[in-house]
């Protein structure tokens, strides 16, 4: 058997000391933790930054190193500062450096850097080697102009290479989220489909048990023929619902995962309650891919973002607000001719369709509404330029009706506007062919 | 009767940028089966729900480990874009609140 620790569900959201304890005693083969996401959207691709502040992540790492050094197995991590590009594994090492420093340990790291060239994918591109995914569209290579950052979502191969250098730590770009969880069972020669399928489960910490939680973690222990996986603290339990309801968690469809390495198949796993804690889960398989195709994640600049946050109460605008707003459009796309395509407008209205947009089928409004007004400028002063003229026109617009003649809008904050930063888009987010493709391994002493 | 009496789970959320994916998870076994083997949760039956064309709905999966539906669809706004409303697309649920279920 091989135990596998994942000890909270993004490596910064944490776990307490409880149950870290209880996973150090279990004594846990390895520590796989998974960091990455595209969940929080395209900026932190677009920046090459970590949506974790640096101190949770630091945090969390204390800990973990503290178990790679005492119980001396291995800490794998992948998509490491959450996007998983050069900027963000070393983001990462630096805070692994700066807790070795302070704590006067010593490691043997393996860095796997993911991210592909944007002349790379030019050429794979004209060579037919791209595909779409998952709803994605077709780009250009003009396309690729704005994009900043491109990686590879990698599977199980690299993490391999990497640990085989001798290292306690691997520290990995983008990757499949389950590949840390399965690498390990996967060497040592347990089946792929259960040492995949366990690594799905476990990628999301204590997502899988009941109740769950992204701040804590659970364990998974694989044997030839099944995969157990159980909580780490007492007020929570892992269900066959719970554990079942976790393999259909952000997937399209829950029989067939597909990742870098192959499609994981449970069209014939079973869920089995063990005992009140535990779930025994076993029949998954794995159908190995013949082609390399693997995902790549590549964000582009749009420009620059600026907001504006106001309340409005007053019923008769209220009733025309639409109108109003569109007659806002009109007047800035006359005012500023000259800076024609180059910024975009749009309201948020909260209390109307903030949350559905056009899917709201409520007709309904609040008795107020929380208007977000967004443009985004082609650089800083056309978004300034704009927000603050919409806001000063809003604020004194003379609506048909209006008696309410000193303002209509209610600011919550002074100043009322606030620059956002950059304003990204996934404009990658494809499958490129990449057969006999070597990621670069950098291994660093600390 | 009301959706909301017949299931324990009924949630939405990105998978990957571009679809949403609808979740519900039914409590009883058998009613669960029984509107499976109607095939009662139809493309057309989400795209009315949700407003939606069709063609838009990309796929419903019925999974019986737990008792559960799947729908996915089209994002009519990529995640995070501008004019996006739910980057993490985890509060899309609203319509199945007020549904009724034949059975």
């Amino acid at each position: 058997m091989f135990k596998v620790y994942s000890p909270t569900a993004i490596l910064g959201y944490g776990f307490s000391e409880e149950s870290f304890e209880n996973a150090l005693r279990l004594k846990p083969d390895v520590i796989a933790v998974d960091a990455g996401s595209t969940d929080p959207g395209p900026y932190y691709l677009g920046k090459g930054i970590s949506f974790v502040e640096r101190y949770n992540t630091k945090r969390d790492l204390f800990y973990l190193l503290k178990m790679t050094k005492s119980l001396d197995i291995p800490l794998l991590i992948g998509s490491a500062g959450g996007c998983g590009t050069k900027s963000s594994v070393d983001w990462t090492f630096e805070i692994i450096k700066e807790i070795c420093k302070e704590n006067n340990w010593k490691f043997r790291i393996a860095k796997v850097y993911t991210d592909i060239s944007k002349d790379f994918v030019k050429k794979a591109l004209l060579e037919g080697n791209i595909k779409t995914l998952d709803g994605s569209k077709e780009f250009l290579e003009k396309d690729l102009e704005r994009v900043t950052n491109i990686v590879a979502q990698i599977g199980i191969d690299p993490f391999i290479e990497a640990y085989k250098k001798d290292v306690n730590i691997v520290l990995c770009g983008r990757s499949y989220d389950p590949s840390p969880f399965a690498v390990l069972p996967i060497l040592y020669g347990y089946p792929k489909g259960l040492s995949l399928h366990l690594g799905k489960i476990l990628e999301c910490g204590a997502i899988a048990a009941e109740p769950g939680s992204g701040r804590d973690g659970i364990m998974g222990v694989v044997y030839e023929d099944h995969f157990e996986v159980f909580p780490l603290i007492k007020t929570r339990k892992c269900t066959v619902n719970s554990v079942a309801a976790h393999t259909l968690y952000e997937k399209s469809d829950p029989y067939y995962l597909h990742g870098p390495d192959g499609v994981i198949d449970l069209t014939s796993t079973q869920f089995i309650q063990k005992d009140e804690n535990t779930v025994i889960i076993e029949g998954s398989k794995f159908i190995d891919s013949k082609e390399k195709w693997l995902k790549i994640e590549g964000a582009a600049l749009l420009g620059i973002r600026g907001v504006c946050i106001a309340g409005i109460r007053d019923p008769i605008m209220l009733s025309q607000i639409e109108d109003i707003l569109s007659e806002h459009q009109k007047i800035v796309d006359d005012v500023f001719k000259e800076y024609e395509g180059k910024y975009k407008i749009y309201f948020h209205l909260y209390g109307k369709n903030g949350v559905m947009g056009e899917m709201e089928k409520e007709e309904k409004i609040s008795h107020e509404i929380g208007l977000i007004i967004e443009v985004i400028g082609e650089n800083i002063e056309i978004a300034k330029s704009i927000l603050g003229f919409l806001r000063s026109t809003l604020l004194h617009y003379g609506y048909k009706g209006r008696i309410s003649t000193a303002g209509n809008l209610a600011f919550p904050f002074s100043p009322s506007e606030v620059i956002w930063g950059e304003a990204y888009s996934f404009v990658v987010y494809h499958l490129i062919k990449l057969q006999d493709y070597d990621f670069p391994v950098l291994i660093e002493e600390v | 009767m009301k959706l909301t009496r017949l299931v324990k789970v009924l949630r939405t959320k990105n998978s990957g940028p571009f679809i949403l994916t609808i979740d519900l998870i039914f409590k009883d076994k058998k009613i669960y089966q029984e509107l499976k083997e109607k095939e009662y949760f139809s493309k057309k039956w989400w795209s009315d729900v949700y407003g939606i064309k069709e063609e838009d709905v990309i796929s419903v999966i019925y999974f019986d480990p737990v008792c559960a539906v799947k729908c996915n669809i089209k994002r009519k706004i990529t995640s995070g874009d501008p004019g996006d409303t739910d980057v993490y697309g985890a509060q899309q649920h609203a319509p199945l609140l007020e549904v009724d279920i034949d059975v």
